[in-house]
């Protein structure tokens, strides 16, 4: 018999804690959108795409408790989230309208294993494909590619439905280079002097914006259900193997 | 370790009398759902009532409408904490399905298309209490909302009114459904907020 | 459509109960015997709890009812789930 804990594979990564956090910053992202940054002395920082679970508490009592994904891909003490407003939501309006420097609020995590990517795991390419809110566990990672000269070849095809709907638009076109390349796809309406196709992406705009199978990419895909759904079976379609499309689809109450 | 986040309220909990403790009034109708929608048309619809001798009673669409299709104005209290007030139903009543139904049993499972079950005593599904649906707010069901015909137990937790519904099975004993075997309570009355074990 | 997310999305509510994060442990269907990883499991979110489901059959895996400070965790749509020690 061997002394040592049973864990899930990986379990070496910090372990998941509720924390304490204070808003530092607070600003508007898009239309819909803010960019939250958290001050939280305790985090042990997390890989980039992993997320974590915010938990309010009311006067008398009541709770709600949602998971974002994280936008950083930090050390720790700091952790950035995007959130964008569901319509009748209940904790998201309050996030992107109510929520203010100074304000407290509680954090779970890091969070997820699987929907994450790790400097130096092998050279094989990553293609991220991101539709909407869903960019934000996918510019983590390639904010991390970035920040540590990891020589894997990435790319990210983006699509959006107006061009003040994306998020990071300055970072990520900030990070663009050699071994970063960033496709936009706009659904509604593309900005000024925009040479390309304005609409909903198919299966061949999405073969010609992406690395084909035959470079055996990892691919991280992220976005609705429906999105992810859809990307996910082209993606198939075009040859690409299930097992190397990760898929993190949010939504839900 | 919990604190207050400033200005955070949630849903507004009001104090009106109609309201279950620890609910909230809706307006709108949420969808719940454990697993795929069934996609089960009128046509292929069928109801079937078990009872331990091992005879079937079973009705097709027309059939279940030719009992008698009677409206009922029901609050609907869901375990999630919304309530919805004045909800306009339309629905055959169970005291019609178990008219030549002969049980010694006092327990029902209620199965639906899909696989979901949830178990009721019998005394709960007559005497004008529980009806199998098939109309709300005016409009035939929704698959999402249970059609073609969801079970209509108003005055439990609205995870008894099992959607989808296909058969009612007598038990001599109260056996767990879905829910009430992960942790959700047997009997469920939102006036005593009978949520879990 | 019915809304469904990944097994990814269960990491918050099983940190609670087991050591590490369990979404990354595969694990073995008991309806169909398929092998998959906890993360790439179906994840219905908007129910009394939280449903996961086999994604090769739609067997139930697994139920996690948060009732207070209570858990109920239902493994039972499971035949077995691989850990590792750690190193």
């Amino acid at each position: 018999m061997s002394a040592q804990p049973l864990a899930p594979p990986g379990a070496a990564r910090p372990r998941a804690a509720w924390h304490a956090a204070t808003v530092t910053d607070v600003r508007r992202e898009t239309p819909t959108a803010v960019r939250l940054t958290l001050d939280v002395p305790t985090w042990p920082g997390s890989e980039a795409g992993a997320h974590l679970d915010v938990r309010l508490t009311a006067p008398d009592g009541y709770q709600a408790t949602r998971s974002y994904s994280i936008a950083s891909a930090t050390p720790g003490g700091v952790v950035v989230l995007a959130v964008d407003e569901v319509p009748d939501g209940e904790v998201s309006p309050f996030l992107t309208r109510e929520l203010r420097s100074g304000d407290q609020l509680e954090v779970h995590g890091p969070l997820g294993a699987f929907f994450v990517w790790r400097p130096g795991q092998d050279d094989r390419p990553v293609q991220l494909v991101a539709g909407g809110s869903g960019v934000v566990p996918l510019y983590a990672m390639a904010a991390a590619h970035g920040a540590t000269g990891d020589g894997t070849f990435f790319r990210l095809l983006y699509s959006v439905r107006r061009p003040e709907d994306a998020f990071f638009s300055d970072e990520l076109a900030a990070l663009t280079g050699p071994s970063f390349e960033l496709d936009v796809v706009y659904t509604r309406a593309a900005p000024e002097g925009w040479a390309g196709p304005v609409g909903r992406l198919d299966k061949g705009a999405l073969a010609a914006a992406t690395i084909p199978a035959s470079h055996r990419p990892r691919l991280y895909v992220c976005g609705s259900t429906r999105f992810v759904e859809t990307i996910a079976t082209w993606l198939q379609e075009l040859g690409h193997a299930a097992a190397d499309i990760r898929t993190e689809r949010f939504g839900g109450l | 370790m919990s604190f207050v986040t400033r200005g955070f309220s949630g849903r507004r909990r009001d104090d009106n009398p109609r309201l279950p403790p620890g609910q909230t009034l809706v307006n709108d109708w949420p969808v719940l759902s454990a697993g795929p929608t069934p996609r089960v048309g009128t046509a292929e619809w069928e109801l079937t009532i078990s009872d331990e001798t091992g005879a079937d009673h079973r009705w097709n669409w027309d059939q279940l409408l030719a009992l008698g299709v009677e409206d009922v104005t029901v609050d609907i209290h869901c375990v999630t904490h919304w309530t919805r007030l004045d909800m306009a139903w339309r629905g055959v009543s169970l005291d019609r399905l178990f008219e030549n139904v002969e049980s010694g049993h006092d327990f029902v499972m209620a199965h639906s298309y899909g696989g979901y079950t949830t178990n009721l005593p019998l005394e709960d599904l007559l005497d004008g209490k529980a009806w199998i649906a098939t109309e709300a707010d005016g409009e035939p069901l929704d698959p999402e909302h249970g059609g073609p015909a969801r079970l209509l137990v108003p005055h439990l937790y609205f995870w008894k009114s099992a959607k989808w519904i296909r058969g009612l099975t007598m038990m001599p004993d109260d056996e767990p459904g879905f829910w009430e075997q992960n942790g959700y309570h047997f009997y469920g009355d939102p006036w005593k907020e009978e949520r879990y074990w | 459509m019915s809304s469904h997310l990944d097994g990814n999305a269960l990491a918050g509510a099983l940190s609670d109960v087991f050591q590490g994060d369990v979404t990354a442990a595969s694990a073995r269907c008991a309806g169909c015997g398929a092998v998959s990883v906890l993360a790439e499991a179906m994840v219905y979110p908007d129910a009394p709890g939280l449903v996961v489901r086999c994604a090769s059959c739609d067997h139930v895996l697994a139920t996690i009812v948060e009732a207070g400070d209570r858990v109920f965790l239902s493994l039972s749509g499971m035949s077995t789930i691989e850990l590792r020690r750690r190193p």
